[in-house]
């Protein structure tokens, strides 16, 4: 008999060190699977047809046609949805296929599979539908008195406050203090946003495989597979045993990926042919395939004293949810949650208010609430600064908020919240010196397109705070399971096989599972099983800045177990042995907000907080209203940073898309039709785009979290669009109050 | 219609559609999907390949054009069992995040290098800007880029 395997000694791979990606050379070499390369044999394809309009009664459909064309093995409607014929994220809103009416632009209404992609869609072209237009609802000012679009009031009755106007997903309020109290100056500002896309790169795909014994296994792009599957069993008439989800390379996410997008159809049209079935969206698509980040219009008022001192803020926060609620409630609290930024305040009335609209539906993006008032609230604060006249990031220290200070919420911070400490560090990373003319076009705005010399160019520098939640809120259940197999291999090592359902969406949460087991175990050996529903409880989802505390705290419990029942075993394995257990974890316990205040009814609403400031240089052309963004440094407060590498990564990722926000990045629609389904209409930051972006760690372990880590996805995305308008207005002079900013605003807008 | 052509060196046959791009054919008859399908209309890079040693979109490509040419794709690219320095750059530097337009800017920088064996900084942004990327916001791809340079 060999002696019993025991642990080897740990090389590298602990928390808190840079590792390389374990997924990085199977993405360099081309080898890596997403859902959109999976492939079977026998394998159909599926295709969706859409609805060409935003609102109207459904008064016909007319598969015959289609069904009889070369190639076409199935065509479903509504009638052929097995189970529930409505889904939905938080609220079952949401029809599998349109039936009655169709309430957005590309709301699914049919499916085909054929054998050819192009087959398929010729065969979606051929099914009639006939439609009536119905009274369209696409201005969120409207709204609620207009007739309903979901006459059952789906949101309501859930804890938020009541509020039985049609059209209303949430409207709520947070009052604190006495909100009328009055200062020595006050700002005023009216804001607004267009609706941004997540615009991830790998299009909603995936392969649904009929098990032969009546279920389905769904291999997807997903956020959070327990979710889909609890969404999708029920739908499908299947017990959740039956439905299996598994995890297929993901090609970005930021939100996009929350809710459904294929996996109902493709399963319902490979139960249906008895054949693997794949579907994978077009680009255009994808604009109608997942849910975008709310349009916001905010109105705000700050008032303060000659000191600088915050005394009373108030804003007014309308969100137009589109088509069906999704996360709306969500976003529509966290907007108001943090709508005054990471500032101490002792009075405030923030009311916010979503509703549902015939536009694209809205849910989760990175940032959720926190990036639409991030941009209001920073910009008041440069005004209140030019109004005391006061330097502006002096004016941020003044009102830096602390652990031990209040939310307006009524929840104090217990854990760390650097936000002074990130203002300076952020404000003391040196600005480039202006560039001499002349110079390379490259380097002036307008880039290669050659369209100055020079003249017409203005600097200017801006400067932003912004901060979100970790976690999910307001007493939600947020928890992640982990399991962990150590065995003995062949050579009598001891091996790690982690389970853990943490969708790896290309944030480099695998390695932080690795390094976790690592560093726990102290053992070299660890590998992570392919996440699935079938071998791991829920992890929850990839969002809300949460999956690497979540992760961590569950990852690190199952392997204390393992660890403790090998320590009970004598420290070592004989081979052929084994310890399997599984762990849950669960972050501290938050409750709801006070439907009418807005106020905590428990200890907390949220669990943590993480705070980023951010310096922007910019040149703008102000004659063609042409932008170049020089420069970017920032400071982040990442509780403890896994892996640095990451870290920065993250930061580098998330500021570039508040870049896009504040500069390019919108979906246009008229009359709730999208005009701009592509990337040739919809632009988001090419490498000529994005300037050097210089950034800092802040790092203050979080005290109850494992290790201390903090998320780190979303605050970048947060403040960035913020900092980069603050530069944009000392460029230009101009208010700017609108983003994405447009040429025609720098140049012909009011100051 | 049936096609041929050289793919990474070897000779290969497709029976293909007349309006068949040569990345619908690469992933989904040839067995080689590490060309991604972003956009699937020449606006994101992401399905970048050597087409005679000319860097194209192949989703702007029909097969039917390709008939006779050599074509180099990101599978390619590693040289037998060893990555190409441009792919060891992109995994050191932490380059790669989701992935998804890591296999065109793999091709797209390997032919920059290839032209511009030490790029200027303004010379890289350029080359790449055809290349999207959602999730680094580019800084890691230059470092990368700057890396396989020197090495
Ligand atoms: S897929 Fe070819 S350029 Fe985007
Ligand atoms: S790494 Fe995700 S698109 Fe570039």
């Amino acid at each position: 008999m060999s002696t019993p395997a025991t642990r080897r000694k740990l090389e590298l791979g602990r928390v808190g060190e840079s590792v390389k990606r374990v997924d990085a050379v199977p993405k360099v070499t081309g080898e890596f699977a997403y859902s959109s390369d999976l492939f079977a044999a026998g394998m159909l394809w599926g295709h969706t047809l859409r609805s060409p309009h935003a609102h109207a009664r459904i008064l016909s459909i007319d598969i015959s046609e289609a069904v009889g064309l070369a190639g076409v093995h199935a065509v479903l409607t509504h009638d052929d949805v097995p189970g529930d014929k409505r889904y939905g994220l938080e609220f079952p809103d949401q029809p599998v296929l349109a039936f009655d009416r169709v309430r957005y632009f590309g709301e699914p209404v049919a499916l085909v599979a054929a054998e050819h992609p192009e087959q398929a869609r010729r065969a979606a072209a051929a099914i009639k539908v006939e439609y009536e237009p119905l009274e369209l609802v696409v201005d969120p000012e409207l709204a609620a008195d207009q007739p309903a679009i979901h006459p059952q009031h789906w949101t309501q009755g859930h804890g938020y406050r009541d509020d039985p106007r049609p059209n209303v997903v949430r409207d709520m309020r947070i009052e604190r203090g006495d909100p009328d109290a009055r200062a020595d100056v006050s700002v005023e500002g009216y804001y607004e946003l267009g609706i941004q896309d997540q615009a991830f790169l790998g299009p909603e795909s995936g392969l649904a495989v009929p098990d032969g014994e009546g279920g389905v296994d769904i291999y997807v792009a997903t956020q959070w597979l327990h979710v889909d599957r609890d969404q999708v069993a029920p739908c499908l008439n299947l017990s959740r045993e039956q439905v299996r989800i598994h995890l297929a390379g993901v090609g970005g996410a930021f939100g996009g990926r929350e809710d459904l997008s294929m996996q109902l159809h493709a399963a319902m049209l490979a139960l249906h042919t008895n054949r693997p079935v794949k579907m994978v969206y077009n680009r255009e698509e994808s604009f109608f395939g997942h849910v975008h980040r709310h349009p916001g219009r905010i109105w705000a008022e700050h008032r303060a004293n000659r000191d600088g001192k915050l005394v009373c803020v108030r804003m007014r926060i309308l969100l137009d949810g589109g088509a069906y609620a999704s996360s709306s409630t969500a976003v529509t609290s966290n907007a108001a949650s943090f709508a005054v930024g990471p500032y101490a305040i002792e009075n405030a009335l923030i009311e916010s208010t979503c509703v549902y609209t015939n536009n694209p539906p809205c849910g989760a993006m990175r940032g959720f609430g926190a990036v639409q008032t991030c941009f209001a609230a920073e910009a008041q604060m440069d005004k209140l600064a030019a109004e005391l006249g006061m330097d502006p990031v002096e004016l941020r220290l003044r009102n830096a908020l602390a652990s031990g200070d209040e939310l307006p919420t009524g929840q104090k911070i217990t854990g760390s919240m650097p936000v002074e400490e990130v203002i300076r560090r952020a404000a003391a990373i040196p600005v480039p010196d202006p560039e001499e003319l002349p110079r390379d076009p490259i380097r002036l705005p307008g880039g290669a397109g050659n369209t100055t010399r020079g003249d017409g160019v203005q600097r200017g520098v801006g400067f932003a705070v912004g901060f979100k939640n970790i976690g999910y809120s307001e007493g939600f259940d947020d928890y992640t399971a982990a399991r962990v197999r150590l065995f003995a291999d062949t050579d009598g090592d001891l091996v790690a096989e982690i389970y853990c359902a943490a969708a790896e969406v290309g944030q480099g949460v695998t390695n932080v599972i690795l390094q976790t087991a690592r560093t726990e175990l102290e053992l070299e050996n660890v590998m992570l099983a392919p996440g699935t529903t079938g071998e791991v409880g829920s992890a929850g989802s990839a969002s809300a800045s949460r999956m690497t505390w979540m992760a961590t705290g569950a990852v690190q419990a199952a392997c204390r177990a393992v660890r403790d029942e090998l320590d009970r075993r004598g420290g070592g394995l004989a081979s052929g042995d084994e310890i399997d257990l599984e762990r849950i974890y669960r972050h501290p316990r938050t409750g709801p907000l006070e439907p009418e205040t807005g106020q905590i009814t428990t200890e907390r609403a949220h669990v943590s907080f993480a705070a980023a400031a951010m310096r922007v240089v910019v040149e703008v052309d102000v004659d063609l209203g042409l932008t170049r963004v020089v420069w970017i440094g920032t400071a982040q407060d990442v509780g403890t940073a896994v892996n640095p590498q990451a870290v920065y990564g993250q930061i580098e990722g998330g500021t570039a898309q508040g870049l896009g926000l504040a500069l390019m990045e919108e979906i246009q629609t008229r009359d709730g039709l999208i005009t701009n389904a592509s990337f040739t209409d919809y632009l988001i930051p090419t490498a000529l785009d994005m300037p050097p972006v210089v950034a800092e760690l802040v790092e203050h372990p979080e005290p109850e979290a494992p290790f201390g880590v903090k998320g780190v996805g979303e605050p970048p995305t947060v403040v960035s669009t913020a900092a980069v308008m603050s530069a944009m207005r000392a460029a230009t002079g101009r208010e700017l109050n609108r983003v994405p900013v447009k040429p025609d605003d720098i140049v012909f807008s009011g100051s | 219609m049936k096609i041929e052509l050289s793919v990474n060196g070897e000779r290969k046959e497709a029976d293909v559609w007349p309006g068949e791009s040569l990345l619908f054919t690469l992933r989904e008859k040839l067995g080689l999907p590490g060309s991604k399908n972003a956009c699937e209309q020449g606006e994101c890079g992401s399905c970048s390949v050597l087409l005679d040693e000319k860097l194209v979109c192949s989703c702007l490509v029909l097969t039917a054009q390709a008939q006779g040419h050599e074509i180099v794709t990101v599978e390619g690219i590693a040289e037998d069992d060893r990555l190409h320095r441009v792919q060891e750059a992109f995994v050191q530097t932490g380059a790669v995040q989701c992935g998804f337009c890591t296999p065109g800017l793999i091709v797209a920088t390997v032919d920059l290098l290839a032209h511009r064996p030490e790029p200027s900084d303004d010379e890289i942004r350029e080359a790449l800007s055809g290349n999207l990327c959602r999730c680094t916001g580019y800084q890691k791809i230059f470092d990368a880029v700057r890396l396989a340079a020197r090495a």
